[in-house]
């Protein structure tokens, strides 16, 4: 399994990582979250716009900055 | 009956009859309203709208009608500058024009909710109206005549070498979450804006108060034809205080600054900013980017004489 924050490096998306990272944690799961600032992966996974949280590669938030609590039910639905 | 009425009656209560104080009240309060309601508002209807799905729409197309179509989806499409690269790839990638591309990139940020919210609540409908009308017509047409040049090869080679996935996604989003999703996001960015407002409205009142009138009327008049142009280059470095800048526009009208003068400054401010062409030199080559700032640069300050003229 793998989880995956997807930017270019602004603001909002280094608030979705550690957003993200947060979620994994209080899910007690033991998954490193990884931070991709190379904006051609998220052309390659099919999406736009940026943010992008990705759960086993495939894309389950794009393009806003969620609450946790959604971040939560997305790791656990696509896990 | 104005409905800010209520908000005016509050304003002259508590600023003791001091005027600058009065009038920094009632703007600060009425434009917190109106970016809580339109800002709320927009993003909801935003949530349905895609740049994954709209770029189906822009791929096959008569020239001009795809400009035109992709500068009006520009206004309602959400837009931040960190978007403007997977968006610029992901358009140029899945057979969306060049020039139709452009057009979306320049309506996105100039035509944007922020913007109209601050003219329509300083300036009222008419003025905010002329704002997104030539913004997208701007946008039109740079776009077009960006399209005619034939400039692919000063794309970044690279961008042509990514291989876009076709990844559909499709967020099965319910009403609640839309509606609660435009709360979140409302609440952000009024958060991130309104300390702008204060200050610029602010400044506005002070110098609504304090500054002589005709400060503006001999140096930057109608008559002085460098005016447009110049207020177009102050207006390229002053990105992030695109909500400040309005309200203190607004006095500086007050004090001579013509209208047309006035709107190409912020089109400048909010269409070419600084830190967006940093981003955008990823994906074009020097010489694209001069072409593309100085096209733009042209058509803003183009405008600012139109209604420097008409108005």
């Amino acid at each position: 399994m793998n989880i995956q924050v997807l930017g270019s490096g602004c603001p909002t998306c280094k608030k979705l990582f550690e957003l993200t990272q947060q979620a994994v944690k209080e899910l007690n799961l033991n998954e490193k979250v990884e931070y991709i600032t190379d904006v051609s992966k998220i052309v390659e996974m099919g999406v736009m716009s940026s943010p992008v949280l990705a759960v086993n590669d495939k894309p389950v938030i794009v393009g806003f900055l969620p609450d946790i609590e959604k971040i939560k039910n997305l790791i656990k639905k696509n896990l | 009956m104005d409905i800010f009425y209520p908000v005016q009656l509050f304003a002259k209560r508590i600023s003791f009859g001091i005027e600058p104080l009065n009038f920094f009240i009632y703007d600060s309060i009425k434009i917190f309203i109106l970016l809580a309601i339109i800002i709320f508002v927009v993003s909801f209807l935003r949530s349905f709208v895609s740049p994954e799905k709209t770029r189906k729409l822009l791929t096959k197309r008569f020239p001009i009608v795809g400009n035109i179509l992709a500068a009006l989806i520009g206004i309602v499409t959400p837009f931040c500058s960190c978007s403007a690269i997977p968006l610029f790839i992901g358009f140029v990638e899945s057979g969306v024009p060049l020039g139709v591309t452009f057009s979306y990139l320049i309506s996105a940020p100039m035509v944007n909710e922020v913007a109209a919210v601050l003219l329509l609540g300083l300036f009222g409908w008419q003025v905010a109206a002329l704002y997104i009308v030539s913004g997208v017509i701007i946008a039109v047409v740079v776009g077009f005549i960006l399209g005619k040049m034939n400039l692919e090869y000063l794309v970044e080679d690279y961008v042509w070498k990514i291989k876009a996935g076709k990844n559909n996604f499709e967020d099965k989003v319910t009403l609640k979450e839309r509606l609660y999703q435009a709360y979140l996001y409302t609440i952000d960015l009024v958060k991130k804006v309104f300390p702008y407002v204060l200050i610029g409205v602010g400044v506005g009142a002070f110098i609504h108060g304090y500054a002589p009138e005709n400060l503006l009327t001999s140096i930057a008049g109608k008559n002085n034809l460098l005016a447009v142009p110049i207020a177009v280059m102050i207006g390229v470095p002053l990105y992030s205080n695109a909500a400040g800048i309005i309200p203190i526009i607004k006095s500086l009208i007050e004090k001579g600054l013509p209208l047309g003068t006035a709107l190409a400054f912020m089109m400048s401010v909010t269409a070419l900013s600084f830190p967006e062409m940093i981003i955008l030199r990823k994906v074009l080559k020097p010489k694209l980017l001069v072409i593309y700032i100085l096209i733009l640069a042209l058509g803003i300050t183009f405008t600012g004489y139109l209604f420097n003229t008409i108005l």
